[in-house]
């Protein structure tokens, strides 16, 4: 706790207040109406309080552990995606060595090897699965197969694995340091899923892609982007190495990332017809569920600070 | 004591962290016998996770039936199955129906929670097999013992007939309410098939493809 760079250390602080009143606002609703059913309300925000209180002790630590931590979770959605897809009994050693890769990205990540972390997961990966697949040989259904476990090993393996790396990046605002980076991309991402509900539920009307996700409509799209770009422009300078602009920049491209995101992964639910991916973060649904914007946001938040401030 | 560690230290950790549950229905779960729970099966984790569903207090209770000349084959199989995850162990062939049961009766007799397969054998990883007239005959003389159906999907990939290789996915369990007793073998194994069948309908996993 001790070592943590002042502003991250605020970071957090805000990021607990603000949940501290999304707990009191919860009561209060419930107080004042007691005949509805906040249940869902009151689980969901609980689970935050868990996600965000392992996340906080785990980027206190260390590094280390804060890899670790990245890397289990990588695990649990990699596990809950190859869970929900149809996969043939003979993928079984090819999904073992899916599983594999992931304390191989992380220990890329965690020597700090950019190279190779950048290439693990789309060249060597991509490569070996398919050829373990021949060994067994089993041609009925090969290419579903190989697409899909790749897929699912790039969108859970590598893309949340650039959160983790923001952490082994050269320090270049050293109040906030790569701490400071990892909060910003993930509140950022969380808050416009959020912001994008809220004002989807208070002025929701014209209908974005009607055929995957019924819910989304422009005005929530547009007042998330409004939202988000707004708070990432004060806090970017504040957090991260980009400035006022800069951080325009990246709040719009959260914004946009984030809603894709989301849409892939409803698409991905719809094609199986299932609602939710899991059950594991009560009041959320499966993991995936949770980090469905943030395996857009992630990637591409963490190219544009490199192209930017490295 | 061992069984009790056995499940805190390894079986629960593994089941529900490297694994991972979609757990429905937990609610209709019997904590207290005399109970049978009576599920599908495709795997030797199937047992492992209905009794991890188990709080630790509850599980010396808690008694799966398995098939003796499958575990006995060798002594570490033995020792586990007698001390960790103590089965009652039953004859598959060359016995009358009544001396294969008579430890399932004394079970039930005791209060305990009975956990058997209707189908008897693994069979094909992830398909339903052939559901066998033993829990109707053994129920014949518990006519007042509610029987809780439990319909799994996913362990059958994770570790299926004939592998040695665990590989994680997440795995669907769910607990359906009691059945009721049918009068004719025919039409109880009917009911546990519709069961089952109904059952899987709420699995969020894919079978296998």
């Amino acid at each position: 706790m001790l070592n943590l760079p002042s502003h991250a250390g605020y970071a957090m602080g805000w990021v607990l207040s603000l949940l501290g009143l999304a707990s009191i606002v919860s009561y209060l609703l419930q107080y004042r109406h007691p005949e509805r059913d906040y249940t869902e309300l009151k689980k969901r925000i609980s689970s935050w309080w868990w996600m965000i209180g392992i996340l906080f002790i785990c980027l206190a630590i260390s590094t280390t552990t804060a890899l670790i931590l990245f890397a289990f979770i990588s695990f649990l959605a990699l596990k809950e995606f190859f869970s929900i897809v149809p996969l043939r009994l003979h993928d079984r050693r090819v999904v073992f060595l899916a599983y594999l890769a992931i304390p191989l990205q992380y220990y890329w990540v965690g020597i700090g090897w950019y190279g190779m972390f950048i290439i693990f997961i789309p060249v060597y990966v991509f490569l070996l699965l398919p050829m373990r697949m021949v060994l067994i040989g089993e041609t009925k259904g090969f290419i579903q197969s190989a697409g899909i476990i790749h897929w699912a090993s790039m969108l859970t393996v590598y893309c949340i694995s650039h959160v983790a790396y923001l952490l082994i990046l050269p320090v270049k605002n050293p109040q906030a340091g790569g701490v400071g980076l990892v909060i910003f991309i993930l509140f950022m991402t969380e808050l416009n899923d959020i912001s994008q509900y809220i004002a989807g539920k208070l002025f929701g009307k014209h209908k974005i892609i009607p055929k995957v996700s019924p819910n989304k409509t422009w005005e929530g799209f547009i007042g998330g982007l409004l939202t988000i770009s707004l708070l990432s422009t004060l806090v970017a300078p504040w957090l991260t190495p980009l400035n006022a602009w800069q951080g325009l920049g990246a709040g719009v491209l959260i914004s946009c990332a984030g809603f894709i995101g989301d849409v892939v992964i409803s698409s991905v639910k719809r094609d199986l017809a299932i609602k939710d991916s899991g059950t594991l973060i009560p009041g959320h649904g499966g993991i995936l569920d949770r980090l469905d914007s943030l395996m857009y946001t992630a990637p591409l938040f963490f190219h544009y600070c490199y192209y930017l401030a490295y | 004591m061992i069984k009790i560690l056995f499940f805190a230290l390894l079986i629960k950790p593994i089941v529900f962290i490297v694994l991972g549950l979609n757990l429905q229905g937990y609610k209709q779960l019997p904590l207290k016998g005399p109970a049978v729970v009576a599920a599908n099966h495709n795997s030797h984790l199937d047992v492992l996770v209905l009794m991890s569903l188990y709080p630790l207090r509850r599980l010396k209770y808690v008694r799966p039936v398995a098939a003796a000349d499958y575990f006995f084959q060798n002594k570490l199989w033995a020792w586990i199955a007698t001390q960790c995850i103590d089965i009652i162990p039953i004859q598959r062939s060359g016995q009358s129906v009544d001396t294969v049961l008579a430890a399932c009766h004394q079970v039930l007799e005791s209060g305990q929670i009975l956990i058997l397969f209707p189908e008897g054998s693994r069979g094909q990883p992830e398909q339903l097999g052939q559901i066998k007239k033993g829990l109707f005959y053994l129920m014949q003389r518990h006519p007042h013992v509610p029987i809780t159906p439990v319909f799994m999907r996913g362990l059958g990939k994770a570790l299926p007939r004939g592998e040695a290789l665990f590989v994680p996915f997440n795995c669907d369990v769910i607990i359906g309410e009691p059945l009721a007793l049918s009068s004719d073998a025919n039409a109880f194994i009917t009911l546990i098939r519709h069961t089952f069948q109904t059952l899987s309908q709420r699995c969020l996993g894919q079978g296998v493809a």
